[in-house]
């Protein structure tokens, strides 16, 4: 289908209700722009990078580079692209707002878990619910069970997170 | 380029005969991943590069993951080839430019699997099949994805999952589509509401090219944007069990209404194009689809039925791609030469 008003291909389509008529517009992404019709599906980079600078008017950034990548937020909000895995860390506090209205609200992941990842987080999962355990036992005055989850604390703790994932068999 | 891709083959994802074919092509899984310990590419140098498709090649080639799996460094492919690549929808048209270390994997023959390396991500993993067949493709990838895993540490954290170089990925890194052929809802103009409702729902609609295309063809791929907060089987349930199946009995119904009202002018539609096919002497890549469409809808409701056969206007639908049609005349041609061998090589296919 071609664009109403030049002879590109349409890519954006609107129908509206205007005083009860049916108004339907057929643009190409140039015109739709130039009219104000909003894109359906704009790339999401756009849309993120639009959204992280109308959250934040005027600001001026002085928030610190990515220690590992030195990718900058001004970097980020301008490709849409991280420039490591630390970067999540780095800017979460600026990237969970954003996540929220990328993902229908969604910014937790509950997805499935690498198993190796998975081995270290039931590491750090079974770490919170000892831990977790001895102060119960300690406000509890239960000392002999507190110097138990000690020991398995300390068990459990002592061993390097690497040491686990350096023992994964081969593939063939 | 390897001589293992063969235009000659079929790709299997067009093949017509797989469940709800009458309506969906093709159905793909793809997972975003990158390596854990190297930056993501926008701040990857060449050395980074090199020892990501390193690391790729050597766990993509021993893994197991298929009964062969065919390395293509795309520094080495001329454009046609990567052209042809990406007509067979094996890589990214993002993929083909450039000249930094990149390729792809891909599963042969049947190239059901293709893995890109140094996309967007580190690894793109794609599993394709005809028809909706979303939980077999998932199955797969996820067995394949674990495979990897088992000599690969994949960027992940707790709470955000897998880590993505844009954030739109992350979280499960994971995107379901279909390719659906909706000729009927694109008659009766009820497409918008699909479009419309897709969008309402935070589903990704665009042309059978991909992003900014119009659906040429009437060939629409639809898939989920959200990646966080919802596990796979969660998107994968949602997408293939309640919004797919509404959008085919959908296409359905209108097909049936347009039969029952509009018979004639459907039978004028299917006829005109399949005449037009077999007699013209000039095609553009485009018309050529549009009327392969309109054929294709004739066939599967009826109207055309020993006129042509879906299995042919099936392969036509990639034959007459342009780096497919330079491929199968074995010559590079311009636009206006290739008009030429495109009708001849579409009168020629459907000669009884």
């Amino acid at each position: 289908m071609k664009c109403d008003r030049c002879e590109n291909q349409a890519t954006v389509h609107e129908v509206t209700v205007h005083k009860g008529t049916k108004v339907e517009k057929h643009l190409c992404e140039i015109c739709a722009k130039d009219e104000g019709v909003v894109v359906q599906h704009p790339p999401m980079s756009t849309l993120l990078s639009k959204f992280v600078i109308s959250t934040e008017p005027g600001a001026k950034d002085h928030r610190p580079a990515c220690p590992i990548c030195a990718m900058t937020f001004a970097e980020f909000r301008q490709h849409g692209l991280l420039g490591c895995p630390s970067c999540y860390q780095t800017f979460e506090e600026q990237l969970i707002p954003l996540l929220e209205r990328a993902h229908e609200g969604g910014s937790l992941h509950v997805g499935k878990i690498p198993r190796r990842a998975g081995k270290s987080l039931d590491r750090h999962q079974r770490l919170a619910a000892l831990r977790r355990e001895l102060t119960e036992a300690v406000s509890l005055e239960r000392y002999e069970r507190a110097a138990e989850l000690r020991d398995e604390l300390r068990t459990v703790g002592d061993v390097p997170p690497d040491a686990e994932t350096d023992h994964e068999p081969e593939l063939s | 380029m390897p001589s293992s891709i063969d235009i000659a083959r079929h790709v299997e994802w067009l093949e017509p005969d797989g469940p709800d074919g009458d309506v969906v092509l093709s159905s793909r899984v793809r997972l975003a991943r990158n390596l854990a310990g190297f930056p993501f590419l926008t701040k990857a140098d060449r050395e980074d590069r090199r020892h990501v498709l390193d690391l790729a090649r050597q766990h993509t080639l021993s893994g197991d993951l298929a009964d062969q799996m065919i390395w293509v460094d795309l520094t080495e492919t001329t454009g046609l080839e990567r052209e042809l690549l990406v007509e067979r929808h094996l890589i990214s048209k993002q993929h083909a430019k450039g000249d930094e270390p990149r390729a792809v994997a891909i599963s042969s023959p049947d190239e059901r699997l293709a893995i890109m390396v140094n996309e967007e991500d580190h690894l793109r993993i794609q599993v394709m099949r005809s028809g909706l067949r979303l939980s077999d493709a998932f199955a797969s990838i996820d067995t394949i994805d674990n495979t990897l895993e088992q000599c690969i540490d994949f960027a992940f954290c707790p709470r955000f999952g897998y880590l993505t170089a844009c954030p739109t990925n992350v979280g499960a890194g994971i995107r379901v589509s279909v390719m659906l052929h909706l000729p009927a809802l694109k008659l009766t103009g009820e497409i918008e509401k699909v479009r419309r409702a897709a969008k309402d729902m935070c589903l990704a609609v665009r042309g059978f090219y991909g992003e900014g295309s119009d659906a040429v063809g009437d060939l629409y791929q639809i898939s989920n944007q959200t990646t966080l907060g919802k596990s796979e089987h969660q998107i994968l349930e949602n997408f293939e069990c309640e919004i797919i199946p509404k959008i085919i009995a959908y296409e359905r119904h209108a097909r049936q209404t347009l039969l029952k009202k509009r018979r004639l002018v459907l039978e004028d539609h299917a006829h005109r194009a399949l005449g037009t096919l077999e007699r013209a002497r000039l095609l553009t890549a485009d018309e050529a689809l549009q009327l392969l469409s309109a054929v294709r809808h004739g066939l599967v409701v009826g109207v055309l039925k020993d006129e042509a056969n879906l299995a042919t206007i099936a392969k036509l639908m990639l034959l007459t791609q342009p780096a497919h049609l330079q491929r199968a005349v074995d010559k590079e041609m311009n636009q206006s030469k290739r008009r030429i061998a495109r009708a001849q090589l579409v009168r020629e296919m459907l000669a009884p």
